[in-house]
């Protein structure tokens, strides 16, 4: 069966698949989404049965509409950051749709067409950190710092201290209706489409098997036939264009299109992707992690909160379970290593693979 | 070989780890589940959820403190949960938290007038009184609007110190904040009425703009003085301009010369008053604007007032309120402080 490796790369490269040697259920359960997923069962459970008010259904109400802006948002920037980029512009860019559909909802355009108009804006914002990115050969850090202040400065810019609020009501209660009697709000149903959407680019696609590729090597990615820039311009677009439809969201929700709307929402996403387990530094990362990641740090917050913990508290608890998921990988390998290093104490633990078992060579950037 | 095995060796260490913080964090809450409970069991007892506009303002910890000495009172519970940031939004989910839990009333300071209103109206369709103080919503979102003093009071106690300042004769001029702040424009409107009805022989010769930046109302004190040198008084209505003003003069020839009042905070004040820089400035006591909206709140949820125009109420110390047009309610005069009280107050 190795012969389907051929030459040299064969014995180099039966360590880095060796993910792959274990059964499927082992490498389905021993992934960091789960991991991140069974905390979230963990967390979810017990505050359940430990938190006053907590199992009232009204909690996944309000659970759900405050997490759907940085779901929304989550979902491209994992993509963004799989690469190896990242986008810092996102809360920016929905102030700035928020008050584009403010503005043209005000000078007597149709809510549709605002609403459609503020999301083209959004997805040229992402376009313009695309390009500078991807023609210009800028760092995505440096080019999303300076757009971060540039799309809120004009979005503070076009409607001053002032905030629109003349909202149809049809339009703001569209944002917090329930499905039918349940507690379920109606944005779950675009929510999941566009969580399937993503899933299904990420890791059904030959675009997302090249977003992992870029994220590992750009180059190898680019002499295997991956359009680097491309992809890249690609991803930044769509990571406007749904901050976009946040900014829409947002505004409906609160009825209020302002300048400061959504003001640091970028650190909460960017947070909540790396605790679901998307390497900073790209090439890994799925879909189910990041969401466990979202709603994690949100049912976190909201048991704190239930709980009558401020705003602080709730931020030095996210800040250390992140710090803990950054660091932990680092610590367990290096603990790995020393131990290893000890020898035949922990030989005996280690179960020993058969040199027959099939490399079953999917190349899975998912599951590290 | 050893890869592999560390791959599922480390999710799983992960797991634990972070079960761990997460343990600590959940112990902790866990320990403070009795007064939330206690507190929000039953929607008719008085209990009480204050939220700031963010955490960490000493404006509001005053509040605070007059909120859960007011509710101490009356027996009611007293609790304060915020955001660590004062945007539009960020006090949505503290409200729906104090909704779900059950809270008699919601005292709140509004950082937007609008987007908290959903939050606000949904707690009122679930039976919690809502009470906004210091910065109001859309009327449509709350029972009762404490305000912390009209405008005229206002006007008419800096226009009064000025002039018992210098006598009630001489030049004088403003540094006010912004050019389009609506607050300090229309204090200004009063001034130059009270001024023109009242005190003849004063004369208002010029208002600058200090754009409520400390350097920048620094530099205008300067100037002021210079094109001006005729000038007996300053008023300043706005908390950066006095302090940024007294500090010129603190350390200029017009010390004690050119008088200087306005709105200020004791903290920010009381080297100047001690000095002599400044005899005396007034702003409302944010600590009575607390105890103020705390009995409010408790007057609403006891039904002894409905918030409708004309209700009044009791508030300890401070007295008996009725409530005014749009249900506002107004605290009253600005406390002055002088070398006599400032001792008093600590925010």
């Amino acid at each position: 069966m190795s012969s389907l490796l051929t030459g040299p790369e064969t014995t180099g490269a039966r360590p880095a698949y060796a993910d792959h040697q274990r059964p499927w259920w082992q490498r389905l359960l021993f992934t960091r989404d789960a991991a991140v997923l069974a905390l979230l069962v963990a967390v979810t459970a017990y505050s359940i049965t430990s938190v006053p008010f907590f199992s009232n259904d009204i909690t996944l109400y309000f659970l759900v509409l405050d997490l759907t802006p940085i779901l929304l948002i989550a979902l491209p920037m994992t993509l963004v950051i799989v690469t190896g980029e990242i986008d810092l512009s996102v809360a920016s860019t929905v102030a700035l749709s928020s008050v584009l559909f403010g503005v043209l909802h005000r000078d007597g355009v149709p809510i549709v067409l605002a609403a459609l108009l503020a999301l083209v804006g959004a997805a040229v914002c992402g376009a313009v950190n695309g390009l500078l990115v991807t023609r210009v050969g800028l760092p995505s850090l440096a080019v999303t710092i300076g757009t971060l202040a540039l799309y809120r400065g004009i979005a503070v810019g076009l409607l001053g201290t002032t905030a629109i609020t003349d909202w149809p009501k049809n339009w703001t209660d569209l944002a917090k209706q329930k499905l039918g009697t349940s507690m379920v709000p109606l944005v779950v149903i675009p929510l999941v489409v566009l969580v399937l959407a993503f899933a299904v680019l990420l890791h059904f696609t030959s675009f997302g098997r090249g977003v992992y590729a870029v994220g590992l090597s750009q180059e190898a990615a680019r002499f295997s036939g991956v359009d680097v820039a491309r992809t890249k311009l690609v991803l930044f677009t769509l990571s406007g264009l749904v901050s976009g439809l946040a900014g829409i969201y947002f505004t409906l929700r609160y009825g209020s299109a302002r300048g400061d709307n959504a003001n640091g929402l970028e650190l909460q996403v960017i947070a909540a992707v790396l605790l679901g387990g998307v390497s900073i530094f790209g090439g890994r990362g799925a879909i189910p992690g990041v969401l466990g990641g979202v709603f994690l740090i949100g049912v976190i917050a909201s048991a704190l909160r239930l709980a009558d913990y401020s705003a602080n508290v709730i931020q030095i608890v996210t800040g250390l379970l992140l710090i803990v998921s950054v660091v932990a990988p680092s610590l367990i390998g290096w603990a790995s290593r020393s131990r290893r290093r000890r020898g035949p104490v922990a030989t005996p633990e280690r179960p020993v693979v058969s040199e027959a078992a099939p490399p079953t060579h999917v190349p899975n950037g998912a599951s590290k | 070989m050893s890869k592999k095995f560390i791959a599922g060796r480390r999710a799983g260490t992960m797991a634990v780890a972070m079960t761990a913080v997460l343990g600590l964090a959940l112990s902790a809450c866990g320990s403070s589940d009795t007064p939330a409970a206690s507190g929000g069991d039953s929607g008719g007892d008085a209990s009480l959820t204050f939220i700031p506009k963010n955490l960490g303002n000493a404006y509001f910890d005053a509040s605070n403190v007059g909120g859960a000495a007011a509710a101490k009172e009356f027996g009611g519970t007293w609790k304060q949960v915020g955001p660590t940031e004062a945007t539009p939004d960020s006090q949505v989910s503290f409200i729906n938290t104090a909704v779900q839990q059950g809270a008699g009333a919601i005292v709140i300071s509004a950082n937007d007038p609008k987007a908290i209103g959903g939050a606000l109206q949904q707690g009122r369709d679930a039976g919690t009184k809502v009470v906004t103080m210091d910065s109001d919503t859309d009327p449509s979102y709350r029972d009762l609007f404490v305000s912390q003093a009209d405008a005229a009071g206002i006007a008419t106690s800096e226009v009064t110190q000025i002039a018992d300042q210098i006598g009630d004769s001489g030049e004088i001029a403003i540094l006010s904040a912004t050019a389009n702040a609506t607050n300090q424009n229309a204090w200004i409107d009063l001034m130059k009425k009270d001024l023109a009805d009242n005190h003849p022989n004063i004369k208002l010769v010029d208002v600058v703009y200090g754009d409520d930046d400390d350097q920048t109302s620094f530099d205008k004190t300067a100037a002021l003085l210079q094109s001006h040198p005729g000038l007996k008084g300053i008023i300043s209505p706005t908390t950066v301009g006095i302090s940024a003003a007294a500090r010129y003069l603190s350390t200029s020839e017009y010390k004690g010369k050119v008088a200087l009042t306005g709105l200020g905070t004791p903290n920010q004040m009381r080297d100047f008053i001690k000095d002599g820089t400044v005899t005396s400035f007034a702003l409302w006591n944010p600590e009575d604007l607390g105890f103020l909206a705390a009995y409010a709140a408790d007057a609403l949820i006891k039904g002894d007032i409905t918030g409708a125009e004309g209700d009044s109420f009791e508030a300890g110390k401070l007295g008996s309120y009725t409530v005014g047009a749009d249900g506002v309610v107004v605290l009253g005069d600005p406390t002055v402080f002088d070398k006599s009280n400032i001792d008093d107050f600590d925010f």
